[in-house]
């Protein structure tokens, strides 16, 4: 399997605290990633850098590569609006706009210029299927998307973040705020879209990385302590750093 | 941090080790009761045997809660699942115990070169099972992977009983009966063997996460 995101001696700084140390991470595509950690350990930082939502922060310095798909992302040729198009993002909050369900999926297609009503139809049910969510709302696109259950304003912002035909979902504790039976369908959602999209995911549930991801990455004061298959690093992990988080012995 | 679940680590690791002593406990009577013909041995053989089906519940429960309520990942998983395959096999070394145990009224009068070879191979899978039971209270793997190797020993036992046996049958057929119940010990011995080297591997599985098929 061929890397879609490649990161060599990366560090980032807030300021004067550095958040990423040194960061070394290959990350194949069409697979789902998870990066774990304790709080502050840079795994959200390390996630947001990927499609560049760090810039938003003044303080932020980063030094090192970062290529999608063999591009530097932060080469001033990169036009940050398109990086953020083929790498989309999903929060720990669902974040629907105050607007119809329609509106929220067609919102993306329509800022990058498509305007046929055709198409934007075609491309809202396409999203809001691979999104497993269209036969729920099928019969009320033009309802308000507040009026949706958590779960189901999950789902609908991934279709959201689907409808501009991203190559990578970054998804942030996407399921933390969610009860079991909404985090299983996400769960389960997450596995069907990895045949299309790359999924890298920030939690902290780790029955939940078990469950779901192919590779795992373990975050600890900036550093990335220990990459590798997910089954081995939770049966079989190299670091001792490692084993105590994730055995529970401290974290 | 975890105070409770390594109290249940520990709950289960002297279950394990309680098992593992009753288990050294039946065959060396069963050894005894073969050596001295000291028929009040033979008596508490099944006794011993049902202890040991009631640890192995216990076990088995034990583990079973814990990888509900724990979720157990790395060295913790490791060892909670090398305990549920470990009791399988000690087990089974409890029941073939007791297979010895009603054989050995019957082979009395057996021939003494036989004999000889069999306390000696009885000795040797003995001394498996009680290394195998250190290595898991010590995490020694060294001492698991000479159990493994020591498998060797008592199949070689095995191997020189079956000659004498054949031996014994072409030159007294009478007695044939008798030499196929001692062929039978033998084999309950040598599959102890192999059940002590299967805990052994678990052993070497649970500290370092290598099984040998794997």
């Amino acid at each position: 399997m061929s890397s879609i995101v490649t990161v060599k001696n990366m560090c980032l700084w807030y300021g004067e605290h550095q958040a990423l140390k040194d960061v070394n991470i290959n990350i194949p595509e069409k697979s789902i990633t998870a990066f774990i950690g304790p709080s502050g350990c840079g795994k959200s930082t390390f996630l947001k850098s990927l499609n560049r939502m760090n810039d938003l922060i003044p303080s932020v310095k980063i030094t090192g590569d970062v290529k999608y798909n063999g591009k530097n992302i932060f080469e001033s040729s990169v036009d940050v609006n398109e990086l953020r198009r083929e790498i989309g993002m999903v929060f720990q909050k669902p974040n629907p706009f105050p607007m119809s369900i329609y509106d929220n999926v067609a919102y993306g297609p329509r800022t990058h210029g498509v305007k046929s009503k055709a198409k934007l139809d075609d491309i809202v049910e396409q999203s809001l299927k691979d999104a497993a969510i269209w036969e729920e709302v099928k019969d009320r696109l033009k309802k308000n998307a507040l009026g949706l259950s958590g779960g189901q304003q999950q789902r609908l912002c991934i279709a959201r973040a689907l409808a501009v035909k991203p190559a990578v979902l970054l998804m942030d504790e996407p399921t933390s705020a969610l009860d079991p039976i909404s985090t299983s369908k996400i769960e389960e959602l997450t596995i069907k879209l990895k045949e299309n999209y790359t999924i890298i995911m920030v939690t902290h549930n780790m029955q939940q990385a078990v469950r779901i991801s192919d590779q795992t990455a373990f975050f600890l004061l900036g550093e990335l302590v220990e990459y590798g298959n997910t089954e081995t690093l939770f049966s079989t992990p190299k670091d001792k750093r490692t084993e105590d988080y994730i055995t529970g012995r401290f974290g | 941090m975890r105070s409770r679940f390594d109290e249940q680590l520990a709950i289960l690791n002297k279950e394990m080790i309680e098992m593992g002593a009753l288990c050294e406990e039946i065959i060396s009577k069963v050894l005894k009761a073969l050596t001295d013909e000291d028929k009040d041995f033979l008596n508490g053989i099944s006794t011993a045997g049902a202890e040991i089906d009631r640890k192995e519940r216990t076990i088995e429960t034990l583990c079973l809660k814990l990888l509900l309520q724990q979720q157990p990942v790395a060295k913790d998983l490791r060892q909670i699942s090398s305990a549920l395959k470990m009791i399988t096999d000690m087990e089974r070394i409890g029941d073939q115990a007791e297979d010895i145990a009603e054989i050995i009224p019957f082979v009395e009068n057996r021939p003494e070169m036989a004999d000889t070879l069999l306390h000696e191979m009885a000795k040797a899978s003995i001394k498996m099972v009680t290394d195998s039971v250190d290595a898991f209270v010590e995490h020694d793997v060294e001492l698991a992977k000479k159990v493994v190797s020591d498998d060797d020993i008592v199949d070689k036992y095995f191997d020189l009983i079956k000659q004498e046996i054949i031996r014994e049958i072409i030159s007294n057929p009478k007695d044939g009966e008798c030499s196929i119940d001692l062929l039978m010990i033998a084999k309950y011995f040598e599959r102890i063997g192999d059940h002590a080297t299967n805990i052994a591997e678990w052993v070497v599985f649970s500290v370092t996460g290598i099984h040998k098929e794997g």
